[in-house]
């Protein structure tokens, strides 16, 4: 019996899609990678949205599941493969909670004003509009208050959720490389010592 | 065996969906007020709990724990045993609740809650309703309705013929887009979605605890 390999749908340059693809591959799980070409709407189209009626990346198979969200795809494969690879959840209960708490933070604190951030600096001027500074001026500062926070949390534990690297420290990867890079706002980060080393560490990964 | 302390605020969606999953693992628990309306919130007591400055956080002995949606995740695993099993029987199902629970986090919970907060918050502290918003917020709300409506003619509930924490994430917002925001005609115009919203709103479970969504 040949068990079927995970088929990843998704596009490289999605954020959400290389959550998924950094948690394949720190859980050492071997998939095939089905390219939705999003610059030609195939996201749009009937084909994908019969995976993914939100018609967004990605979307993985595995077996009988159809399963969208990188958040919970990355939860789910940590589940399911946890016997190998980088232990991504935590040991205890408490641990789990916390590893749950910090992806929270992510997905609701820091998300939301980095991919604005990266929205208006990159994304809209490459599609022909203008970048709104005021725009980016706001969520420059709402970033910053969060990062304050992530400075003193560091200051305490290795990682966010304690002293193990965890899919908490793993949802920040994407979002926070194209910070850094494509957005120019890498000040971000240098300029706190905590979330500088943090941020070394798990990008070097 | 000390119960579990939730610092929070009644009226608050976030609250609410903590002590709805409470009640419906049936697990003691006492609800330590944090006065939204004067501030409490900020204040270092509470920073100290959560530095994010948000309600609400629970601590269960040692552990100290915010984000409400990292919480009822916690208290449906720690206390799977008992009450209403909120995670599904299988690795797959357990996935389909989490992919659902994303849905209500990042496509349903912005819009619903920038609806409630213009036409329910805003006023009450002294400002005006920013219609345009309100308008762009519904019209995003109607498209992620509308693949609930689809979903829901298939299936039960959410993640599948099971009531779990996915359904359960969506009470809060919901109760206030009906009852306090005038919204009701987005959920009973979709009938499949109008008949789950029927069916989880009347657990008795939530009854309790939406009976105090009061501000004040």
């Amino acid at each position: 019996l040949v068990m079927a390999v995970i088929k990843l749908h998704g596009h490289p340059i999605s954020t959400a899609t290389a959550m998924v693809l950094c948690c394949l591959n720190e859980k050492e799980v071997e998939y095939d990678f089905a390219l939705v070409e999003l610059s030609a709407g195939a996201h749009k189209q009937p084909q994908y949205l019969a995976l993914n009626p939100f018609g967004v990346v990605p979307t993985i198979q595995d077996g009988d599941l159809t399963l969208f969200e990188s958040r919970a795809i990355v939860k789910y494969l940590a589940k399911k493969y946890k016997g190998q690879g980088a232990d991504l959840l935590g040991n205890t209960l408490a641990e789990q909670a916390l590893v749950e708490q910090w992806c929270e933070v992510e997905g609701h604190s820091f998300f939301p004003p980095a991919s604005t951030i990266l929205f208006q600096t990159v994304l809209r001027p490459l599609r022909g509009g203008t970048t709104d500074e005021a725009v980016v001026e706001i969520n420059i500062g709402k970033l910053n208050k969060v990062l304050d926070i992530y400075e003193e949390r560091l200051s305490k534990s290795k990682y966010l959720a304690g002293d193990f690297f965890s899919l908490a420290d793993l949802q920040h990867l994407p979002w926070t490389q194209y910070l850094v890079t494509a957005c120019k706002k890498g000040d971000l980060i240098s300029s706190r010592k905590h979330v500088n080393a943090w941020w070394e560490d798990i990008s070097s990964r | 065996m000390a119960a579990i302390k939730v610092h929070g605020y009644h009226a608050s969606t976030a609250t609410v969906m903590v002590l709805c999953c409470l009640n419906e693992k049936e697990v003691e628990y006492e609800l330590v007020l944090v006065d939204l309306p004067t501030g409490a919130h900020k204040k270092p007591e509470y920073l100290a709990l959560n530095p994010f400055g948000v309600v609400p956080t629970i601590q269960d002995g040692d552990l100290t724990l915010y984000e409400s949606r990292a919480i009822i995740r916690y208290l449906a695993k720690k206390f799977q045993g008992q009450g209403t099993d909120l995670l599904g029987s299988t690795l797959s199902e357990e996935a389909l609740v989490y992919q659902w629970c994303e849905v209500e986090g990042q496509s349903f919970n912005p819009p619903a809650l920038s609806i409630v907060s213009q036409i329910l918050v805003v006023p009450m502290r002294g400002g005006s309703t920013d219609e345009a918003a309100v308008e762009m917020n519904v019209e995003k709300l109607e498209k992620v309705l509308d693949i609930y409506e689809e979903r829901l003619s298939k299936s039960k509930y959410l993640a599948g013929d099971f009531f779990s924490l996915a359904d359960l994430q969506h009470l809060p917002c919901t109760h206030y887009l009906v009852n306090a925001c005038g919204k009701g005609d987005l959920i009973s115009s979709r009938k499949h979605v109008n008949a789950w919203w029927e069916d989880i709103s009347s657990r008795p479970t939530w009854k309790k605890v939406a009976e105090n969504m009061k501000f004040g």
